[in-house]
């Protein structure tokens, strides 16, 4: 019944969301306060029924309600709780709804933040928020129902193995927090070229929902990212797999319009280009979505493929898109210019940052599509691989990160390169100091390595020096220094953490290139060098679990002849779908690791093994971590969590920018 | 979620062992870092964008092979490729050639970032720069409107 039930609510939820579609930009037009009146309060209600379906389908998860399609397709009686509840979005359709829940939750919190959001701003924000939603939910219903009922059968055929991990649990929330996020921002800059205004009222209430949406993605991203990396077991943590750039591109977007919303909000400026940047943004989302989903990409996910979802898929990309362009054109016009800046300046630092990160998007774009599109119109077929992109987008990067701390110190509206230079050198110096340091001491080795990390502690320290000289000059006391530092806005920190951040990932993926491997054929006894760690084999033992069995090799890790521990590598095999996997052994010695592969098992008992000592590798997530937690601070600035609501009281056209 | 998707799609297709075999590598440690760097930029035909270095699929192992067995007979570089690609078509290259079929690919970063710098360039011209210092007679009436009120700010 309660399936049925929540099969009801999605239907019910699709009706909600038409009158939220429809009722609100009505009202906005005749401006009729009551009409509008009715966008938050259908909101509300279309999050109630779609978190109550995602209830029921969970609820069926646990139980393991094996009359229902999805749940025996997808689940098994015998496996963890935690992989149940996983298990609930580790498929098409249910992933789905999780998309959906995030899109009503949402509209839900602008549906309640009354007094920070004008009316018709809000009215008209979450009438396309809707007109989202009744896509999806129109998709759902039509295409992908994850609540058909069968006749119940006595087992489910388990799901996926690589899936039951926690990375299930945590990757892909986070990623579709971030995707549908922008979403957010998308309603938001249609309402506005609806409604034909926009002002620095409109970046305040915009920032917070890109800084949120593009911290869960960075999460997401760096989740999933070190998922495949443990997974995997070969060591890799970026493959440029169309699939990994079809979350970067709305990343790199989204990056952009994160900093271009703050020329909006301090100065007025960059409208046009914004609301562009909002909408490509939420487009790329979709087209990740589109490209996933629909089997146009070489790809052998495991999403079953089906035309039908394809083209249902393709025709919502083709109406959000082509309609908000379509919109754009017609409106943008109307928008005025506002602040002016000169060439050097903060601003014009931020038009460059907007313009490599553009570029870069529109890289991994052409890289990611052009075989396809190439195949379709002349039939040739080409890869676009790693080396493409190594070659194309690094060059892209490179420069954006070497001028990153020039902008951060530059003036608004007028600078002085002469004069940023000046308070850079400290930073620019201690970084030379350091690659030339490791060059002298690494001679010989990859000289890549110690030039990424003097980029890196250039952007770290970089970062941070804006933070010093903002708070202490020769002759300041250090308390009173301190004191300053600490009172700077919460917006000035997460700049500088989430700047620092980029850096700490920059290190990380320098220090790949000191990397070691070895691989070996062994048996029990004989030792595996790689670099200055070692292994020995121990003992080669079968363990049997409720749903696999596997082989586990335990080896002991030494570091220069001092032992510092077992690590176990297992080959499993997963009884319901007969799926091997392997599971890598990983050893964290400070922030590098010790990472071994069991290979084949030899019929003379002997082990094929791979290993690699991967030197200050965690610093490629942690940075993501810092930069993920500096815009978390930066949300807790006093500004976007008092400035508007008291400013909303005056009409907005009348607020000053700063 | 689409992550992970695409590794079990990997995963489907390879069998998860791990790539290169301890039999297959070359004595001479020269020879096999050069049969290295080029089977990191050929595809395995059969998996999804892996290259021939890191997938574990028999065919992936057949190239490693093939590469080792021409170089070893004494082919540079790029007649190894040059021989896969007769053998295989373009696809097997991760790193497409430079030619009239992918010249919009290999162009498109270039060609954005001009237009983009250019288009940015024009939109900054366009709009009136904000007045640079002033001139003598806004020095005067600016010195005379400070005479008449001295503790103006």
């Amino acid at each position: 019944m309660l399936v049925e039930a929540g099969h009801f609510a999605l239907a019910l939820a699709l009706g909600l969301s038409l009158i939220q579609f429809i009722v609100p930009l009505w009202g906005a037009r005749t401006n009729d306060p009551v009409l509008m009146g009715v966008a938050p309060a259908s909101a509300l209600a279309v999050l109630a029924c779609i978190g109550f379906a995602f209830l029921a389908l969970t609820t069926a998860y646990i139980t393991s309600d094996f009359s229902v399609l999805n749940v025996v397709e997808n689940s098994h009686s015998t496996k963890p709780l935690i992989y149940k509840i996983s298990g609930v979005w580790g498929n098409h359709e249910g992933s789905m709804l999780l998309w959906v829940l995030i899109l009503a939750l949402f509209g839900a919190v602008v549906a309640v933040s009354k007094n920070t959001v004008p009316v018709r701003l809000q009215a008209n924000t979450l009438a396309v928020q809707a007109a989202i939603t009744v896509a999806f939910l129109l998709f759902i219903l039509i295409a992908s129902n994850p609540f058909t009922r069968i006749t119940p059968v006595g087992e489910g055929q388990d799901l996926n193995p690589l899936l039951q991990d926690p990375g299930l649990a945590i990757h892909p929330p986070l990623l579709y927090i971030g995707y549908v996020g922008f979403s957010i921002t998308f309603a938001f800059a249609c309402a506005a070229l609806i409604d034909g205004r926009i002002d620095a009222v409109w970046a305040r209430i915009v920032r917070p929902w890109t800084l949120g949406a593009w911290s869960f993605l960075t999460l997401g991203i760096a989740m999933g990212s070190y998922w495949a990396y443990y997974e995997l077991g070969w060591g890799g943590w970026w493959f440029w797999d169309p699939v990994e750039n079809a979350s970067l591109m709305p990343w790199l977007a989204g990056t952009a319009l994160l900093h271009s919303t703050v020329v909006m909000e301090k100065r007025d400026a960059l409208k046009v280009w914004t609301i562009l940047l909002a909408i490509l943004t939420f487009s790329l989302s979709l087209l990740g979505t589109f490209l996933v989903r629909s089997g146009v990409l070489t790809s052998v996910h495991s999403f079953a493929v089906d035309p039908a979802r394809g083209s249902f898929i393709l025709g919502i990309l083709v109406a959000f898109i082509g309609g908000s362009f379509a919109l754009f054109a017609w409106r943008a016009p109307l928008l005025r210019q506002g602040g002016l800046f000169a060439p050097v300046s903060r601003e014009g630092a931020l038009v460059v940052n907007n313009l490599f990160l553009a570029t870069a998007c529109a890289t991994v774009f052409i890289g990611t599509l052009y075989p396809l599109a190439l195949e379709v119109l002349t039939g040739e077929k080409i890869s676009v691989g790693a080396p493409f992109f190594n070659l194309t987008f690094l060059p892209l990067i490179i420069p954006l990160l070497l001028l990153l701390p020039f902008g951060q110190t530059l003036a608004w509206k007028r600078g002085n390169f002469l004069g940023t230079a000046q308070r850079l050198y400290a930073a620019m110096g201690l970084a030379i100091v350091a690659t030339l340091a490791l060059l002298a001491v690494t001679a010989g080795g990859p000289v890549v390595a110690p030039l990424g990390i003097g980029l890196g502690t250039f952007l770290i320290l970089g970062s941070l020096n804006e933070i010093v000289t903002r708070s202490w000059s020769k002759g300041t006391r250090l308390a009173v220094a301190w004191r300053k530092a600490a009172g700077l806005p919460r917006s000035a920190w997460g700049t500088a953490i989430a700047h620092a951040g980029v850096g700490v990932t920059v290190i990380g993926i320098a220090a790949t290139a000191w990397g070691v491997e070895a691989l070996g054929t062994m048996k029990v006894g004989d030792r595996l060098k790689a670099g200055s760690y070692e292994i020995r084999l121990e003992r080669l033992v079968p363990r049997v679990e409720a749903n696999y069995r596997e082989d586990v090799a335990l080896l002991m890790v030494s570091h220069n002849g001092r032992e510092l521990g077992n690590l176990e590598t297992m080959k499993r095999l997963y009884v319901t779908r007969n799926m091997p996997t392997t599971e890598a052994g990983i050893m964290t010695v400070g922030l590098g690791q010790v990472y071994a592969s069991l290979g084949e098992i030899q019929s003379d008992g002997s082990i094929g093994l791979r290993l690699y000592y991967k030197p200050l590798v965690l610093l490629i997530w942690l940075g993501a971590l810092v930069m993920a937690a500096g815009g978390a601070l930066s949300l807790t600035d006093r500004r976007l969590r008092i400035g508007a609501p008291a400013r909303a009281k005056v009409p907005p056209s009348s607020v000053p920018a700063e | 979620m689409r992550f992970v998707f695409a590794l079990i799609g990997v995963l489907l297709v390879a069998s998860p062992v791990f790539a290169v075999q301890p039999d297959e590598v070359l004595k001479d440690p020269a020879l096999e870092q050069r049969a290295r760097d080029i089977s990191s930029g050929l595809r395995c035909l059969v998996c999804q964008n892996q290259s021939i270095d890191d997938s574990d699929a028999t065919l992936a192992k057949d190239l490693r092979l093939l590469v080792r067995e021409r170089l070893s007979a004494g082919d540079t570089d790029d007649q190894v490729r040059g021989f896969l690609v007769q053998r295989y078509g373009e696809f097997v290259l991760l790193k497409p050639t430079f030619g009239t079929h992918t010249l919009l690919l290999w162009l498109t970063p270039a060609l954005v970032l001009v237009l983009g710098g250019l288009g940015a360039y024009a939109a900054l011209r366009r709009r009136p720069q904000s007045a640079g210092a002033l001139d003598d007679a806004e020095q005067e009436a600016l010195a005379a409107v400070l005479k008449r009120d001295p503790d103006a700010p």
